[in-house]
């Protein structure tokens, strides 16, 4: 199948006065029509910035793309006009942050929000629109959206918000929703029922999702297909389940081992030692090396490229690349 | 699904719990404005002073500003209350009517002051850049003249070029929110830079929207509170400039009466030391609406502006 979205090598540096971070370096993923994609990381590893690259926020953030193509539908993203690209946003890629309390505006009901991309992008009358919200907040699992659709954000709950939040970026009938640590800010019995209520929308409507998380679990639930960040670099990709029974990269087996299992007692929790390493004093090597149990000479001197292992995985480790050599 | 409406159903409690609140923000503001004795007190006297200045002269038998010789000068007395001027016309019909000019003009040059700040500030701090260094560099210019100077550079010119008397009211209302617009600009693009970085914002760039939706849907009713404040603090300050202008002859004109050009009769010694019901009357219309409209400007922000309490 035609992929939807195409990353391919994508580079996004943001220049500071110590130097320049190499947030995003050399990263290409794809996404195909209806498949729920998951990138996993630890902070830093540069995943919120690749789904805000694809977004074209990074200007705002201070940084740029400084190379790589975003291919959406046949289009290049990256070489959009800002007219173009609003009209892409909101109505064929839509996104939802992980603070539902902050992106919405405080000052305005839920209401008046919710119909506004409506009103920009389908055209439709403010009568029309509103009748449209209040069928899309229905849909999104709140009862009595009459009501709601004519509070203040401050008046609901976390829950409810990202619930609006979901609303709106489903209002336009999006091919793409990046969903950028939509559960993080949820406690726990409404991160499940937020994943389950994204898992049914996109049933629904056929949509990709691309999922921004860190938690392990949420990808176990939702995911397709994974891709494992680390320092702006993907490390690990694949198939959910191959990547979960057969991790091949240091870090994967790493972070999956680091995550508590259910009915097995251990007396304390795996944790991957040292620390991710500070993206200003990168130099030529694996930046795993350090933290990896499996070091080897050359991890310290040279950079892996991703390869294929397996059928459905791709990691980039020196100890697949030897592997390969010697067969 | 049972755990999501459980979710969903105490959502609605709280919401209901809270319907009471709803548009609270303003009631909220409201009430605790209502506790300011002061700033009720300030409120009271602008209104008892608009009510005064439109509707007091209905009831005035002197409304007609006829010159009367043979009443030239007289101390207050029980058919002129505060007596009469130098051509025998009532003080009280003419201080009211002076109110009329003074407040409208300080009126109407808030409002052009702060549809200029306001529109300027908005576009200098949400597009940012070169449309920025225009804008701000035009206020800093403005804001390095002294205003007063400058006010009195463009009515001696004004003068000078025979402008007709009716038109100088507008003419120094236009004025008046020109000196005055950069303040506010500087004040809204401030609020403007922290307000465009907020993650709703960014939320409305990813829904695409467009920037007149951004700037005026959700930026502006953001920027209301602040507006509010600032506007009430610029008609005292303008009611003031008018009064200034106008005692030295440079703003409106007589016969239009001001309470600045009724104050002019201070500047003859005769009618300083002998006559003060000539300008007594409109000073302390001057100081009474000027204090009140700041007192009351001050409880304004205390309520809606709790940052910027001093």
């Amino acid at each position: 199948m035609k992929d939807l979205l195409s990353i391919d090598h994508l580079q996004t540096f943001f220049k500071t006065e110590a130097g320049t971070v190499r947030a995003v370096d050399d990263v290409s993923l794809r996404i195909k029509p209806g498949e729920t994609v998951c990138i996993v990381g630890e902070s830093g590893s540069g995943k919120s910035i690749t789904a805000m690259s694809v977004m074209g926020l990074i200007g705002n953030a201070g940084g740029k793309v400084e190379g790589g193509s975003i291919q959406f539908q046949d289009r290049d993203l990256l070489k959009l006009s800002r007219n173009e690209l609003r009209t892409i946003r909101g109505h064929e890629i839509a996104m939802i942050f992980q603070e539902p309390m902050s992106s919405l505006n405080p000052v305005l009901k839920i209401g008046e929000q919710v119909i506004e991309p409506l009103m920009e992008h389908l055209k439709l009358s403010r009568k029309a629109a509103r009748k449209r919200a209040i069928e899309l907040i229905k849909q999104v699992g709140i009862s009595r959206a009459e009501q709601i659709i004519d509070a203040y954000p401050h008046e609901l709950s976390g829950g409810m918000l990202q619930r609006v939040m979901i609303a709106m970026a489903i209002s336009c009938g999006p091919k793409l929703l990046i969903a950028d640590e939509p559960t993080t800010a949820l406690d726990v019995t409404i991160q499940a029922q937020i994943l389950d209520l994204l898992r049914s929308l996109k049933e629904e409507s056929g949509m990709s999702i691309l999922l921004i998380t860190h938690d392990l679990g949420v990808v176990a639930e939702m995911a397709d297909y994974v891709a494992v960040m680390y320092a702006g670099k993907i490390v690990e990709q694949g198939e959910v389940e191959a990547i979960f029974a057969n991790p091949k990269h240091p870090y994967t087996k790493g972070l999956l081992r680091s995550k508590p299992i259910m009915n097995q007692l251990r007396d304390e929790l795996y944790s991957i030692p040292g620390q991710v390493p500070n993206p200003l004093e990168l130099t030529e090597s694996c930046y795993f090396h350090d933290r990896c149990e499996q070091c080897m000479a050359i991890c310290r001197t040279k950079q892996p490229e991703l390869i294929p292992v397996g059928d459905s995985q791709q990691a980039a480790c020196w100890l697949y690349e030897e592997e390969k050599r010697y067969a | 699904m049972t755990i999501a409406s459980s979710e969903t159903a105490q959502g609605i409690k709280v919401n209901k719990n809270q319907s009471h609140v709803r548009s609270s923000l303003w009631r909220q503001s409201f009430r605790r404005l209502v506790r300011n004795k002061l700033a009720v007190t300030g409120f009271a006297v602008v209104v008892i002073m608009f009510l005064a200045c439109f509707i007091g002269p209905f009831f005035s038998p002197y409304t007609d500003n006829k010159i009367n010789m043979a009443l030239m000068n007289h101390a207050p007395y029980a058919k002129h209350w505060l007596g009469t001027d130098t051509l025998g016309r009532d003080v009280l019909t003419r201080v009211l009517q002076a109110g009329r000019i003074s407040l409208t003009v300080g009126l109407a040059s808030m409002v052009l002051s702060v549809f200029i700040g306001t529109l300027l500030g908005i576009i200098a701090g949400y597009y940012r850049g070169v449309v920025d260094q225009l804008i701000m560099r035009l206020a800093d210019l403005l804001l390095t003249i002294p205003s007063l100077p400058l006010l009195f550079i463009i009515g001696a010119l004004l003068s000078e070029w025979k402008v007709p008397p009716d038109y100088r009211m507008y003419i120094v209302m236009l004025m008046l929110s020109i000196v005055s617009w950069p303040g506010l600009a500087r004040m809204i693009r401030g609020q403007m830079l922290s307000l465009r970085e907020r993650e709703f914002m960014q939320a409305t760039i990813v829904l695409g929207l467009s920037d007149r939706r951004k700037l005026f849907r959700h930026l502006l009713p953001n920027l209301v509170p602040l507006i509010i404040v600032i506007a009430t603090l610029n008609i005292g300050g303008a009611i003031l400039s008018e009064s200034v202008l106008s005692f030295f002859g440079l703003g409106v004109m007589p016969p239009t009466p001001t309470w600045g050009n009724m104050i002019d009769a201070a500047n003859n010694m005769i009618d300083f030391q002998e006559r003060p019901w000539l300008w007594l009357p409109p000073g302390f219309s001057i100081f009474a609406t000027v204090i009140a409209i700041n007192i009351f400007g001050d409880g304004l922000r205390d309520v809606l502006d709790p940052k910027q309490k001093r």
